[in-house]
């Protein structure tokens, strides 16, 4: 209430003077959005769009070609795989170690967070190369594997296994906070009501992260989709088998096939901006639960 | 359903929140749990609702151990101070929940449920809010609807843990009259906890009092105000003026001045101290005439409403503070002003050893 009336006070009278008191001559403010602009121009929108015009340019025909190619589609289709299988795993692990965490206390459970955090930590190249030391032929189960017949390396299983390494930390970190900010309070009251813990967790706990929920799995779809250095440790490279998008843009560019390698990569480079589109409208669903939050917050002091 | 908790221990680490709790509550009382905070009422609450397991001890629901029983088989109803509404639902949504998630064969028909949230929405007067969020209601209207939701599936017990505690006074206050009302209307047995001195002693039918993990008196709100057990229990409940002494046969030597005293069991020349209530201190003008008493200062008078409080300072200089509650027109025909010399003689007084009133001092 104080606030209300102390800022009715002063934009009553000070607006005008206050915006001189609180902005810089035209030049600096001139220059300063110049070199913004330049810089956000020059490092973003100027490979961006040279990604398109080289996917482009041999027109229609040239790009199709680049994408419609065996090998092109076989790496689309490694691809959408490893994410169709990593997204759903991390879906279920994250919620789950958020829900462990954000609501019980138990022995280990700082080990469990850094654990989490991990794969953020660690360089991808390294990821890659943990699993070159566990499945490798010189490996510590390269030779039961060898005997078995299972190949791991060098196949969809080791870049399955290295995606979600690399993607392990994403929705378990965008719901622990969440979660921990939310508490139990309505749980417990939920379990008092006498409803199950399923249904608990379906209509109410799930209710309340939805959101969240859907960022830390957007975020998690692009890092697996793009993921290039661990999957090019572990995946040998083998055209139309282990190749996925971000690796098939490497060997066409390597062979100066630029406008495959392009029509590729301007793939790659729509599914971030679809992925952007969506972050976008997620955070801006997020605010309004968090503004309503807010608002519940200030109810009660 | 009565509730019996018998020889509750429960520790936090090396915090011990319950010290070999035992209590009764008989079935249909509105009883409340007083206490400072980290006194562990609200932990005896939740190891009564099932949301916390005691370390040791049993608690049995109408004479069945509770041991075995999980907190959605209790049949309680549980307040909390933060509401706890679901927030994505509507307050009708919320107050249905409880009998939508109940097993098939046992649950309303949704015209049943409908019936019977309108219903329990009317008892709580909020039935025009029914479509609303949580968001959108304030805090004595979502506090009224979790009521609602807890009384939805007709819990034989009421636990409400400091349910006005988040509320401004005003509110606070309206709320604890109509919770009162309302538990006449029901009859269900209730355990409400609080801090609030007032809340306790306006709202139950019994208080029980806490401190550090034991129960330090039980009993009517008249019982605990007007007879104290413990100096705590003197201390938390309302404010006190203490006089330092000696007992002196039937009477406290306070240095060259005497208190009358009731009947005690102290030791004679025992060192005492004597607790008496602001509004239980005679104040006289000093004008020579007056007999006996303890002489004092004037110092300071503020008045609210029909009241007046004064301070006064015992002895020369700073002194020791004491508090009287006087009506405004009394102290207007005393003609007692500040800086006043004036005689002050305790209505009633009890007195404990100074022993048992050391940990309250040091406090």
């Amino acid at each position: 209430m104080a606030a209300t009336i102390a800022h009715g006070w002063f934009s009553a009278t000070d607006t005008n003077r206050r915006k001189i008191a609180t902005s810089e001559p035209f030049w600096v403010r001139a220059l300063l959005i110049a070199l913004a602009v330049s810089f956000f121009g020059l490092f973003l929108l100027l490979p961006l769009g040279v990604v398109f015009a080289e996917a482009f340019k041999k027109g229609w025909a040239g790009y199709a070609a680049g994408v419609l190619n065996d090998d092109a589609l076989s790496a689309i289709k490694l691809t959408l795989l490893v994410a169709a299988i990593a997204v759903p795993l991390h879906l279920v692990f994250g919620v789950a170690a958020a829900w462990a965490i954000a609501k019980f206390d138990f022995r280990g459970k700082q080990l469990l967070l850094s654990l989490i955090d991990l794969p953020f930590s660690v360089s991808p190249v390294v990821s890659g190369l943990i699993y070159v030391l566990l499945f490798g032929t010189q490996g510590w189960f390269g030779p039961l594997l060898a005997d078995s017949n299972i190949k791991i390396l060098f196949a969809v299983p080791g870049i399955v296994l290295a995606t979600i390494f690399v993607t392990f930390p994403f929705v378990a970190r965008e719901l622990i906070p969440l979660m921990q900010a939310q508490g139990c309070d309505e749980e417990e009251a939920a379990v008092v009501l006498g409803a199950s813990g399923w249904t608990i967790f379906r209509q109410v706990t799930l209710p309340n992260i939805k959101w969240g929920l859907l960022y830390g799995v957007i975020l998690c779809n692009a890092r697996a989709m793009g993921e290039f250095g661990a999957v090019s440790v572990v995946s040998g490279h083998i055209r139309g088998r282990t190749n996925t998008m971000p690796l098939q843009v490497e060997i066409l560019y390597n062979e100066y096939n630029f406008a495959a390698a392009f029509a590729v990569a301007s793939l790659l480079a729509l599914l971030a901006l679809v992925t952007l589109g969506i972050k976008r409208f997620v955070e801006w669903r997020l605010a309004a639960s968090g503004k309503q939050q807010a608002f519940i917050e200030r109810g009660q002091s | 359903m009565s509730i019996t908790v018998s020889q509750i221990n429960k520790r936090f680490g090396s915090f011990a929140a319950l010290d070999d709790v035992s209590l009764e509550f008989p079935s249909g009382e509105l009883v409340a749990l007083l206490g400072p905070s980290g006194c562990g009422k609200t932990t005896l609450l939740r190891i009564i609702a099932g949301l916390e397991q005691a370390d040791s001890g049993d608690v049995s629901l109408d004479g069945v151990d509770a041991a075995g029983m999980h907190v959605r088989e209790r049949a309680v109803g549980f307040v909390f101070q933060h509401y706890a509404l679901f927030r994505h639902m509507s307050v009708f949504d919320n107050v249905a929940f409880g009998l939508r998630v109940k097993n098939r064969d046992q649950r309303p028909s949704e015209t049943e449920i409908r019936r019977k949230v309108t219903d329990l929405l009317t008892l709580v007067q909020l039935d025009w809010l029914a479509d609303r969020y949580p968001s959108q209601l304030s805090g004595g209207q979502r506090q009224r609807i979790a009521l609602a939701r807890a009384l939805a599936v007709e819990p034989k017990v009421l636990l409400l843990d400091e349910p006005f505690g988040a509320l401004d006074a005003k509110v606070r206050k309206e709320l604890r009259r109509w919770l009162r009302q309302l538990h006449d209307e029901l009859h269900i047995t209730s355990i409400f906890v609080t801090h609030d001195q007032e809340e306790a002693l306006e709202v139950a039918d019994r208080v029980v009092l806490m401190d550090h993990g034991r129960i330090e008196q039980i009993g009517t709100p008249d019982e605990v105000y007007d007879h104290p057990a413990s100096p705590f229990v003197y201390g938390f409940l309302g404010s006190v003026n203490l006089f330092h002494g000696r007992v002196d046969g039937q009477s406290l030597r306070v240095g060259e001045h005497a208190i009358d005293l009731p009947s005690h069991d102290l030791a004679n020349d025992a060192a005492a101290v004597g607790y008496v209530r602001p509004h239980e201190l005679q104040l006289l003008p000093d004008d020579g005439k007056t007999q006996g008493g303890l002489p004092a200062r004037v110092l300071r008078i503020t008045s609210s409403g029909a009241l007046a409080s004064v301070e006064l300072s015992r002895g020369e200089g700073e002194g020791e503070h004491l508090e009287v509650t006087v009506f405004r027109d009394t102290l207007r025909q005393l003609g007692v002003k500040e800086g006043d010399r004036v005689r002050l003689k305790p209505q009633r007084v009890q007195v404990f050893s100074a022993e048992s009133a050391a940990p309250l001092l040091a406090a």
